[in-house]
């Protein structure tokens, strides 16, 4: 499933519906799928915010298909890009109180793997990938 | 996000209704803040029982809410987390930083 998606925050539940269709069918609990329509929440906000700057002329373009019951979301921007090592650690005692800097953490807690590329054709991509049917108790371990 | 705010003993309670989003909410929970702040209120309540959503946006203005009003010599607590609010909030080491409370007369009380 591809989008390209203009750079409004209201765009971010259409992209979560989709992906739940997609998921319809599938063995993933609810649990699961909850935290998976987290992480794409805070990857497209983050693309809209901080890679496209709410410019309305530049676009987030999202690809998300299941291979082998893993789900993979790429999300690209098509903004200058980022150092993802320049992003405090939220839980560091100088940033605990920060308004800020949490949505790169939440992705990377509630999915399996988050890679960030910069993509070929401009702009940063992030890749989320969560396996669908871990079992329950898993899921519990690693938030 | 719908906002509907009561006085219950002194104490300013925000009964908040919807998501707390980037975009959607956030905003709106920090300028009712402000408000409440900058009228003298000192001792304030957030039931988030209807609270559907929350994101790392939302999260932050929650932060800054509380910083806002501590800093101001007030009390900012927490009132009915949903689980995975309380989810959110734990994974961030954040949950140690709000006082939270599972029953309104206790939460009114503790401002005393």
């Amino acid at each position: 499933m591809r989008l390209s998606l203009s750079s409004r925050f209201e765009n971010i539940e259409m992209a979560q519906h989709l992906c739940g269709k997609l998921l319809e069918g599938r063995d993933v609990s609810e649990e699961t799928k909850h935290w998976i329509l987290m992480a794409l929440r805070e990857g497209l906000a983050n693309a809209i915010k901080h890679g496209n700057g709410q410019n309305l002329s530049k676009r987030v373009h999202v690809e998300m298909r299941v291979v082998e019951e893993t789900l993979e979301i790429r999300i690209r921007d098509e903004g200058p890009g980022f150092d993802p090592r320049n992003v405090g650690d939220p839980l560091a005692p100088e940033n605990r109180l920060k308004t800020s800097g949490r949505g790169i953490f939440y992705m990377k807690t509630f999915m399996d793997d988050v890679r960030f590329e910069r993509a070929a054709a401009g702009g940063m991509e992030i890749v989320l990938t969560k396996k669908l049917n871990a079992s329950s108790e898993r899921e519990g371990g690693e938030r | 996000m719908k906002t509907n705010v009561r006085e219950v003993r002194g104490v300013s309670i925000l009964d908040l209704k919807g998501k707390i989003t980037i975009g959607s909410g956030d905003v709106q929970l920090r300028e009712t803040i402000n408000k409440l702040v900058d009228s003298g209120k000192k001792n304030i309540l957030i039931n988030m029982q209807e609270v559907t959503t929350i994101d790392s946006s939302g999260i932050g203005e929650l932060v800054g809410c509380y910083t806002s009003v501590t800093n101001k010599g007030g009390k900012l607590k927490l009132l009915h987390l949903p689980p995975k609010i309380s989810d959110v909030l734990t994974v961030t080491q954040l949950i140690t930083v709000f006082d939270v409370y599972e029953s309104e007369s206790e939460a009114i009380s503790s401002f005393a």
